[in-house]
């Protein structure tokens, strides 16, 4: 049996749904991983939908949007904040911090220039360069677990 | 074609949303600002909306885009859009390629996505810190808005320092809400 756990860090998309699709097909094959998946999506769609059609109401209220005016402060901070946890939680070594450094510079100097190069575009340019890295160095190298 | 596009646009996010919850922001800002559905404000609008309701954030921005911009069948889209790549990829490890996560040379490339990703988190943070204050409108805008950002930071320092743990992201959200109201009304 692997760990579930080791398979959603590997893979995209949120833990809770990699884990509710994982159980699902595990108990009750692919029908079971769909429904098990359609199951935890549901309840924060219907959530999120009614308050989709109900925001800009509330937004054209003064009050409210001054709130939210603190609020989205507020957010710039909180991901700041995750990105600090993420890279307080990250492996200590020389290749993943230069590569972290790197794509923040870059990433930075896209924003304030406006030039559009794509997150996405990004991430494969350093999956390359550290398999690149993981082939020269063979493998005992420094991308390797 | 908006629902094409809205298909499009979160099959990317959800192929690549590599590094937890957080880790998606930059990505969905790059989409939904590409294709014009969210202004830079609407995105933390609605980032505060997720965190402050269940699921990921990630589902929750992909359900109130499509809902925004093509209502029901479009929230229906995008969030189905959203976590099919994930939804596709654990199926296929799990009954097919069980020791492709294990494979070296995936996790060699891994490697450099994921420091990549916190990288890009990082810019992104700074960005939007700076933004809110450097761009908006008139300087006592921009000075109010630093205010208020130098009051939660302060805060965020404050509790960790006196309680030995993090002020939840709820908690931040609704201080930010007070000293918006206290700020700009």
């Amino acid at each position: 049996m692997m760990d579930i756990t080791v398979i959603a860090e590997s893979t995209p998309g949120p833990i809770a749904i990699n884990c509710a699709t994982y159980t699902g097909y595990k108990q009750g094959g692919i029908g079971g991983a769909i429904s098990a998946t359609a199951g935890i999506v549901t309840p924060s769609f219907i959530v999120i939908y009614l308050i989709s059609m109900f925001l800009d109401n509330f937004l054209e209220i003064h009050l409210i949007a001054s709130c939210f005016k603190g609020i989205s402060l507020a957010v710039g901070l909180l991901v700041l904040d995750a990105a600090f946890t993420m890279i307080s939680k990250m492996k200590k070594k020389k290749l993943p911090r230069g590569i972290m450094a790197v794509s923040a510079a870059v990433m930075l100097l896209c924003n304030i220039f406006g030039w559009r190069v794509s997150s996405v575009t990004l991430m494969i340019a350093a999956a390359v360069f550290s398999l690149a890295i993981f082939l020269l160095k063979g493998k005992k190298g420094a991308g390797t677990k | 074609m908006i629902y094409l596009e809205l298909i499009l646009g979160f099959l990317k996010v959800g192929c690549f949303s590599f590094g937890g919850a957080y880790g998606a922001i930059p990505l969905i800002r790059d989409v939904v600002m590409r294709y014009g559905w969210l202004t830079e404000e609407g995105l933390s609008y609605m980032i505060a909306v997720s965190e402050s309701t269940p699921g990921p954030i990630m589902v929750n921005l992909a359900t109130y885009v499509g809902s925004s911009q093509a209502g029901f069948w479009g929230a229906v889209l995008a969030t189905f859009a959203v976590v099919l790549p994930s939804f596709a990829v654990i199926l296929l490890i799990t009954v097919l390629l069980k020791r492709a996560v294990n494979n070296s040379f995936f996790q060699a490339a891994l490697g450099g996505v994921k420091p990549c990703v916190i990288g890009i988190v990082l810019a992104t943070g700074i960005y939007m810190v700076f933004k809110n204050c450097l761009s908006a409108g008139s300087l006592p805008e921009g000075i109010k808005a630093a205010a208020v950002t130098l009051a939660l930071a302060a805060a965020m320092g404050g509790y960790k320092v006196i309680f030995k743990k993090k002020l939840s992201p709820i908690m931040l959200i609704v201080l930010g809400g007070v000293l918006g109201i206290v700020f700009y009304s």
